[in-house]
């Protein structure tokens, strides 16, 4: 494996997105939305302006779950399928350049322009909110933002995959949406389902570890179970085994999740 | 299938080499049995129809798709495997219909090839010049016209200065001017040792610049030689034309009538003698003695198209 060969492409990527502004759309997004979720969180329940970073944090995890899925399967269903459908494909790989090379080149470039725009979107509120925030603070603040990068890595994993296997960026576009669909609003649905179909009699001890099949809920938990605060107050804590409570084991997942796909992707590719 | 004879004084070892390359899909065989030999600073022609295997077999030259079975090397290695990166470099590749980075500009887009293929940055400049790009380096490969990307194309081929050129249907979309300075830079490359590959559907157009050809259909080289040897081998009949005024019609019949003429054709004061090619000499000859009484002779050899059509059909 040649490293300067996977770096060619994935700054080629990578500065692809900083060209065409993408980098800078997604990461105002993310400042968006987490200023006005800051700020205005707690209207709700009848006061407006940051109460605490814990809250603010548990909000915030509701929409990355949400968005930043989205944003990654859209950055990456087409990786490999656009290549071979425009038919830039072929050139790139008379390079000499192997496909494992060209594949993680691609992730990576993709990759490095989420999270910078992530980090740069949340971090952006965080330089604002600084004088408010202790240290203990920033450091839940920091382990929310690299949690978000993890999962955007996931799904872009994911998404890496899917632009693989697809026949055209047609399916490829419907595939990502149907991984949208099935991580994010299904899967959770499905496990309660389950759990009140079976009168909790059946699996109840096993569905906990059903959530590490979701980068989602891997996510969740890997923000709500470090906050002492959250725990309590979602009254979680009884009903979770503490096992699935260690950020580094929750971290280890995500990476089986980035790891995983790009394996099976590879090993297709190769075909 | 015929491989014209290699000599022994034929510059060595040949280049590229394929045994027994077969593709198929399924039940589809896309290239079904093709032996060739290249040799060093050849510029050999590849031919034939759409979907006669010429792009399959190109691919597997270049080690992208593997063959079903057979073999394929280039200066005794092989295309795919451990040494794959050893063979790349030695290569340039076009591509039919070549795609680039729309928004990347030509400059950056030879930056791109030369990094990928470990050639020096500074290399790019030149390059774009010696395809006569070098006042649209800073514009962007969006604004490029389909004659101006098929060049860019071909100048990130030239990336490295490859020793063997694989351009495929490489003057789609240029004009006739564009069209003689490629095939001019091809003929330089030539002198300086580059073997080029090339495909083209426009017959008329290669058939005067390679050194050989091969004519690919069902998958098969149907055959391969010099222009010449395929003639030869094919025996089309030709024809030889003259003017007449249209009462000296029937003696320009007569003194051919003792020879083998497949048919004699006359349009106002145009005659046209169709013969196989042992009668073409007894058939000049005999319309010369005709002497003051014929205007203008020609002679119209069957072009490569004709050949084509005659081992493809």
């Amino acid at each position: 494996m040649e490293i300067a060969q996977i770096l060619t492409i994935a700054s080629k990527e990578f500065w692809d997105r900083i060209r065409n502004r993408w980098v800078l759309a997604v990461a105002l997004v993310f400042t968006a939305f987490a200023l006005v979720i800051a700020y205005f969180g707690a209207a709700q329940q009848g006061s407006v302006g940051f109460r605490s970073i814990d809250v603010t944090i548990a909000s915030l995890v509701s929409l990355v779950i949400y968005l930043v899925p989205l944003i990654a399967l859209v950055l990456g269903f087409d990786a490999i399928v656009g290549e071979r459908e425009r038919g830039s494909l072929d050139l790139l790989l008379s390079m000499p350049i192997t496909r494992l090379e060209l594949l993680l080149g691609k992730y990576f470039g993709l990759a490095a322009a989420l999270a910078f725009s992530t980090i740069a979107g949340f971090g952006l509120v965080a330089i604002v909110l600084s004088t408010q925030l202790d240290l203990a603070a920033l450091f839940h603040y920091a382990g929310f933002m690299l949690s978000s990068v993890l999962l955007g890595c996931a799904f872009l994993s994911l998404a890496v995959m899917l632009s693989v296997f697809a026949a055209d960026r047609t399916r490829a576009s419907g595939l990502a949406i149907a991984t949208w669909f099935l991580f994010v609003l299904v899967f959770d649905l499905l496990l309660l389902g389950a759990l009140v179909v079976t009168g909790g009699q059946w699996g109840g001890e096993l569905l906990p570890y059903l959530l590490l099949a979701n980068p989602a809920d891997v996510f969740r938990i890997l923000n709500i179970f470090s906050l002492d605060d959250v725990r309590t107050l979602y009254g979680l804590a009884t009903v979770f085994p503490p096992a699935l409570a260690d950020p580094w084991l929750l971290g280890l997942v995500m990476l089986a999740w980035i790891v995983v796909p790009l394996g099976i992707a590879s090993w297709r590719f190769r075909k | 299938m015929v491989l014209s004879p290699l000599t022994p004084n034929d510059a060595g070892a040949p280049l590229i080499v394929a045994q027994g390359v077969r593709k198929h899909y399924g039940s589809i065989r896309a290239v079904d049995g093709v032996d060739l030999e290249i040799r060093p600073g050849e510029l050999f022609g590849l031919i034939g129809h759409n979907g006669a295997g010429k792009s399959t077999l190109f691919k597997m030259m270049l080690g992208l798709i593997p063959a079903t079975s057979g073999e394929i090397r280039i200066g005794g290695a092989p295309v795919t495997g451990r040494g794959f990166r050893a063979v790349r470099r030695t290569v340039g590749y076009l591509p039919e219909n070549v795609v680039l980075y729309d928004n990347l500009t030509g400059i950056e887009t030879l930056w791109l090839f030369a990094r990928l293929k470990g050639v020096a940055l500074a290399e790019a400049g030149p390059t774009l010049e010696r395809v006569g790009l070098a006042h649209a380096a800073k514009r962007r490969v969006r604004e490029y016209s389909k004659g101006m990307r098929q060049r860019l194309g071909f100048a990130q081929a030239l990336l490295g200065k490859p020793r063997i050129l694989f351009l495929d249907e490489p003057t789609t979309g240029l004009d006739p001017e564009a069209i003689r300075s490629f095939y001019a830079t091809l003929r330089q490359l030539r002198s300086e040792g580059v073997t080029t590959v090339i495909t083209s559907h426009i017959l008329a157009e290669i058939q005067e610049r390679v050194d050989r050809i091969a004519i690919m259909a069902g998958g098969r080289i149907q055959a391969s030689g010099t222009v010449q040897d395929l003639r030869d081998e094919v025996d089309l009949p030709l024809w030889v034309s003259v003017r007449v005024s249209k009462e000296d019609f029937e003696t320009v019949r007569a003194s051919l009538s003792h020879l083998q003429v497949e048919a004699i054709e006359a349009h106002d004061d145009l005659v046209r003698v169709r013969c196989r090619r042992e009668a073409k000499m007894a058939v000049i000859e005999a319309l010369a003695r005709l002497g003051g009484r014929i205007r203008d002779l020609s002679l119209r050899e069957p072009s490569l198209e004709d050949v084509f059509f005659g081992f493809s059909d």
